[in-house]
């Protein structure tokens, strides 16, 4: 049983007027790690607004087809049920963050979750010192900065600890230390505790390698969905623009120059591997 | 040219952002600053256009000391690109949001209108004309911030992390925008964490960390020096990466370009043939 799937799910915003996606068939088991990226205005933040009733609860418009999440049927269960299975972290932090310090933000989930104040001090902390903002617990999430307020949001959702994470671009104001920090922390989260992951990115040169798959959206559409390896890769993958990892276009050339590596590398490491094994032939 | 010397700058809360930095910026450079959330980055550039004023040390644009002319002639020289667009648009229309700052610095209707008709061309914008710019996309939205700045066809140009959110296609067309900009002359100074952006474009490149400048140089040395990259929480890129792992085995390590990583090894490997 799929934890998150679609049948022939088309969505048009009230202003639009055409689908800000359509006839999106996905099927996202539990425990997958996913990496959803494509073009701007593709419909992927579109798409993602689905998985925890954002649409059709929050936005109006018209949404076609099915959709199911932790075996609830979206259309039918209110946003803050889902929310106890989908934790969600948008592209703009400032959208998200509204308590007067950073611990009480981190802690609403879990105060209407209904679990002992033990049991929530214990995730409150555990999630400000995973995201590395403990020290800034007591402070205002209004006047901290993109990348930190970026940090909180992302503690929030951890401290809820729900089934499934969906992340929008989450480290876009981060330094990259900070962003990889972050990533290894979701990546500790899917292979620990089996949190499914959906990660919205563009940098997929920071991210692809921690995915066990790798979908693809152009116009609205899923254009290519399977293993990373395979899809970043493929032909289509490069002529629609994704910014494929730079030592996986370095294979791409070798390879069309005649220097056959292996594997597809994805990351400095697997390249560097793949390398060392033709270069001492 | 720019001149910032050994400047310090502490908010009014007490955070003591700046901590001496000295940086020279001459005509028609093209620069990077990296470095830590935190660590000064965006404070630095808001010295250079006027928006704040050292607590201690100088910074002169073309011989003028910020501190004793106006913001608003500062800003004809320097044009600034935010990092969130929405903190800088206003206007019902993209046409009147890229007009605005012409009509206050009080070019003749003719004028304008020329100016905004090339900025709307340059950017790709003339069909979004009497559009608003709520209406837009972030990458477009990004965009017109863009050309309300270039309109008035500043010397130099700050952009403040211009990739966050654009995607490949978006990002190599800033970058080939950036390039023909600098190419024209212009003095570009951009503000980002994206090293993979900054491998591709190859400026001068400044690492901060905590208020100070920590490095500089070319891209290929700065980005390819493990332990100042990693002081100012930045990382390598892949590229660099790679050769950092090869260098054992007798590989240059200053290359961060897909292309001369190509050449280099197909070199290699016809030696071993």
């Amino acid at each position: 049983m799929p934890i998150i799937e679609t049948k022939n799910l088309t969505y048009t915003y009230p202003i639009g007027t055409k689908p800000a996606f359509e006839d999106v068939t996905i099927k996202i088991d539990k425990g997958e790690f996913v990496v959803l990226t494509g073009p701007s205005g593709c419909g992927k933040t579109t798409l993602c607004r689905c998985f925890n009733g954002l649409i059709p609860h929050f936005y109006s418009g018209k949404l076609e087809g099915e959709i199911y999440v932790s075996n609830l049927k979206v259309v039918n269960h209110p946003i803050h049920e889902l929310a106890q299975h989908v934790g969600m972290v948008f592209q703009n932090p400032e959208n998200q963050l509204f308590a007067l310090s950073v611990e009480k933000d981190v802690a609403f989930g879990l105060e209407n979750l209904g679990i002992s104040r033990e049991k929530m001090r214990e995730r409150v902390d555990w999630a400000l010192k995973i995201t590395g903002i403990y020290g800034l617990k007591d402070r205002a999430p209004y006047e901290l900065s993109g990348g930190q307020q970026q940090r909180v949001a992302i503690a929030s959702v951890l401290a809820m600890q729900p089934e499934i994470i969906v992340l929008d671009e989450p480290t876009s104001f981060l330094d990259p230390v900070g962003a990889q920090n972050i990533f290894e922390v979701i990546n500790r989260l899917n292979k620990d505790l089996g949190i499914t992951i959906i990660l919205v990115e563009h940098r997929l040169d920071l991210t692809s390698k921690y995915a066990s798959r790798v979908m693809i959206m152009d116009k609205g559409r899923i254009i290519l969905d399977g293993p990373p390896k395979e899809i970043l890769n493929s032909e289509e993958a490069r002529l629609i623009g994704v910014g494929i990892p730079k030592v996986t276009r370095l294979y791409q050339i070798l390879k069309n120059k005649g220097l056959n590596l292996n594997e597809i590398p994805l990351s400095a490491e697997e390249a560097t591997k793949g390398l060392l094994e033709v270069l001492r032939i | 040219m720019i001149r910032i010397q050994d400047v310090f700058f502490s908010y009014p809360n007490g955070v003591e952002a700046l901590k001496g930095v000295s940086l020279e910026i001459q005509d028609g450079e093209f620069l990077a600053i990296m470095g830590q959330n935190g660590a000064g980055k965006t404070t630095l550039v808001k010295h250079i256009n006027g928006l704040l004023k050292p607590t201690k040390g100088t910074v002169t644009v073309d011989e003028a000391d910020t501190t004793k002319v106006s913001v608003a002639t500062l800003a004809k020289k320097v044009g600034f690109v935010f990092q969130n667009p929405d903190h800088q648009l206003f206007s019902e229309t993209v046409e009147e949001e890229i007009s605005f700052a012409l009509r206050n610095f009080g070019f003749s209707e003719s004028a304008i209108k020329e100016r905004v008709n090339w900025a709307l061309n340059l950017l790709d914008l003339a069909e979004y004309r009497k559009v608003s710019p709520f209406m837009l996309s972030g990458g477009e939205r990004k965009r017109v911030a863009l050309a309300s700045v270039l309109a008035w066809d500043p010397k130099i140009v700050i952009l403040d992390e211009p990739t966050i959110g654009q995607d490949s296609q978006q990002k190599e067309r800033l970058r080939q925008f950036i390039l023909q900009l600098n190419h024209l002359g212009k003095t570009v100074i951009i503000v980002t964490h994206d090293v993979e952006f900054v491998a591709e474009c190859k400026p001068q490149v400044v690492l901060m960390s905590q208020g100070k400048v920590i490095a500089q140089g070319s891209a290929e040395k700065v980005l390819t020096n493990l332990e100042v990259v990693t002081q100012a929480s930045v990382v390598l890129p892949q590229i660099s990466q790679l050769f950092a792992n090869l260098k054992d085995i007798g590989f240059p390590t200053e290359v961060i370009d897909v292309n001369e990583a190509t050449d280099i090894l197909l070199g290699r490997l016809g030696d071993s043939r």
